[in-house]
């Protein structure tokens, strides 16, 4: 079932630390994910999970260890043992191959989303303005907004914001996906259209590293769940084995403390629906 | 338990709040104005009809253009680009770059603008003419054109030159801060996407920090209007081309000093006036795509039924 077997890893992280100050966020992580994996990285606040995807694309620089993403070393040139900092625009080029998604989504305001999807295609890859809009606007069909081209972010929910900063991201053709929480800003009803696309991208092979609270989804779409606690990998594994008998206290009591949380949530939920459905009734008309 | 119609309180027809202490106000400022119109009207020494003669005249109407809106538009577009310059170098991670931006900015802003058209209207003393070529190479012949400062250093390019030089200091810190007000995500964002720092910088951040940068840009602009008054500072045609230079010298040549000045005023009044608009319309065009979110939540929460009925 695991797709690993004889094959090199698309990402090859080695004992990488990250400290912030004082802070050390990352205590050794090593951690390979195969083409056409998903893997989701579970774990508290504070646990590291995203400074680890943001340091996997550049966005943090590393203190300690390697990355390799498809063979090149992320942010530095080893010459004979000797590692030279990369330029700027070389490292620009390396993060081409790497889409990633936001919490806050981060689609450009002042463009349309039509323009958002446009512009790595048309400024980075220098592909003709045509044809960047048709690819464009077949992304925007694939995560459903074939009919919100025009529309400004500020004009969309925040799910139609997160699905054309998917697009956005697929735009450039990636070889790998990250996801930072991207449903954790999201209004309760709008987590599933989210959710979609990613399964949908998933079922076409996409290698993809998400960090989510959403049990639902690492449950079903992951290949393997790491749980991270304290900038450390405690266990990894499929989730059924992960999430459904985990073999560290660490992994049980946070285990325990979401199952906790997505009953107050459905709680919560159920309530707001009943109450709404209360006031409609009431409601005059 | 419940209350029938009639006892239930209505439509609310309240008296409102007196406020005599305006109309005592209105009536202060009606008496002021009276007074202060019926001087301009009686006094003959406001000369109402020669200052409008005046307005009119070739060489204030040159001025006019020359002095104060060619050397507005053209200081503010050497002061606005080489501001954004020096704002993209002196947030650099370059330190070279932001020690220069940083000495531009100290430099700038600390010489008046009287002073420094002043001075720079006297270059020509301490550089007769400019050679352009190779540095140190004038002895070989390879100097490739020269510029005759002298002719130049009281010309209006060269005031225009002044003012923007010293507009690109302030500008620099508008821009400055109006690039900082970017959110963050948006460099990430756009990195993600592997764009270049440049890129990042001219497609991303700097189309959103103008949002930010236009309306103390119009207060800058407002001011250059009234600094191109300085100009007489430098002589020259610098000086010749300049409104109230030209007000001035025809006050003295016909002895209606008032009335040119006056007609001095009432030009900078107008030219102001007009960039209000203007400025009002700028605004409007980078406020593009900002603030309707909230707009759009509220409508869709109503059209949910959730607003006001629904929980909170």
């Amino acid at each position: 079932m695991s797709p690993t077997t004889g094959r090199s890893p698309l990402v090859h992280a080695v004992n990488v630390s990250k400290t912030f100050g004082d802070n050390q966020v990352l205590k050794g992580i090593d951690l390979d994910v195969y083409p056409g994996e998903v893997v989701v990285l579970l774990g508290p606040s504070g646990s590291g999970k995203t400074t680890f995807l943001r340091c996997i694309n550049q966005l943090e620089t590393i203190n300690g260890g390697r990355i390799w993403v498809d063979g090149d070393l992320m942010g530095y040139e080893d010459k004979d043992g000797v590692l030279y900092r990369l330029h700027d625009k070389k490292i620009a080029e390396q993060r081409r191959d790497i889409g990633m998604c936001f919490q806050r989504f981060n689609l450009f305001p002042h463009k349309t989303a039509l323009e958002n999807v446009m512009e790595g295609p048309v400024q980075v890859k220098k592909m003709a303005k045509a044809d960047a809009e048709k690819r464009a606007m077949e992304l925007l069909a694939q995560v459903g907004l074939a009919d919100k081209p025009a529309a400004y972010p500020a004009q969309l929910s925040g799910g139609q914001q997160q699905r054309v900063a998917i697009a956005r991201a697929l735009a450039m053709d990636p070889k790998l996906m990250l996801f930072d929480e991207p449903t954790s800003a999201l209004d309760p009803e709008l987590v599933g259209e989210v959710l979609k696309v990613m399964r949908d991208l998933a079922a076409k092979g996409m290698t993809m590293i998400v960090v989510t609270h959403e049990m639902g989804f690492a449950r079903e779409v992951a290949d393997r769940v790491v749980f991270m606690d304290g900038g450390v990998v405690v266990e990894q594994g499929p989730p059924a084995e992960v999430i459904g008998n985990p073999q560290h206290n660490r992994t049980k009591a946070f285990l325990r403390r979401m199952r906790q949380e997505e009953e107050q949530h459905a709680k919560v939920v159920s309530e707001v629906v009943e109450a709404s459905a209360a006031a409609l009734a009431d409601a005059p008309e | 338990m419940s209350i029938s119609t009639e006892d239930r309180p209505g439509v609310i027809d309240a008296r409102p709040v007196r406020h005599p202490g305006r109309w005592v106000a209105v009536a202060v400022i009606l008496v002021i104005v009276a007074m202060m119109a019926s001087s301009a009207l009686t006094n003959p020494r406001w000369n109402w009809g020669k200052a409008f003669e005046i307005m009119q005249q070739t060489p204030i109407i040159r001025g006019l253009l020359m002095g104060t809106i060619v050397g507005t538009i053209g200081a503010m577009i050497v002061g606005f680009s080489l501001g954004v310059l020096m704002a993209v170098m002196r947030l650099s991670d370059n330190p070279v770059l932001r020690g220069v931006a940083f000495v531009y900015v100290w430099f700038f802003r600390s010489i008046p603008r009287y002073v420094l058209l002043a001075t720079m209207g006297s270059l020509g003393y301490l550089y007769p003419v400019l050679d352009i070529g190779v540095p140190f190479g004038k002895a070989m012949g390879l100097t490739v054109a020269q510029i005759d400062v002298n002719a130049l250093s009281n010309s209006l390019v060269f005031g225009i030159l002044g003012l923007g030089l010293s507009e690109a200091a302030y500008m620099a810190e508008i821009a400055r801060a109006g690039i900082q007000s970017v959110d963050k995500g948006q460099t990430e964002a756009a990195q993600s996407i592997g764009m270049s720092p440049g890129q990042t910088m001219r497609r991303i951040i700097l189309p959103q920090a103008m949002r930010v940068i236009v309306p103390p840009t119009g207060n800058e602009t407002q001011a250059m209007v009234k600094d191109t008054s300085l100009l007489l500072a430098m002589g020259g045609t610098a000086a010749t081309n300049e409104l109230f230079y030209q007000a001035q010298a025809i006050g003295t040549r016909t002895l209606l000093i008032m009335p040119a000045y006056v007609a001095a005023v009432a030009w900078y009044l107008i030219v102001c006036s007009v960039l209000m608009v203007i400025q009002a319309r700028l605004e409007r065009y980078y406020g593009r795509g900002f603030g309707t979110a909230s707009q759009n939540n509220a409508t869709r929460a109503k059209l949910l039924g959730l607003a006001g009925g629904g929980p909170r």
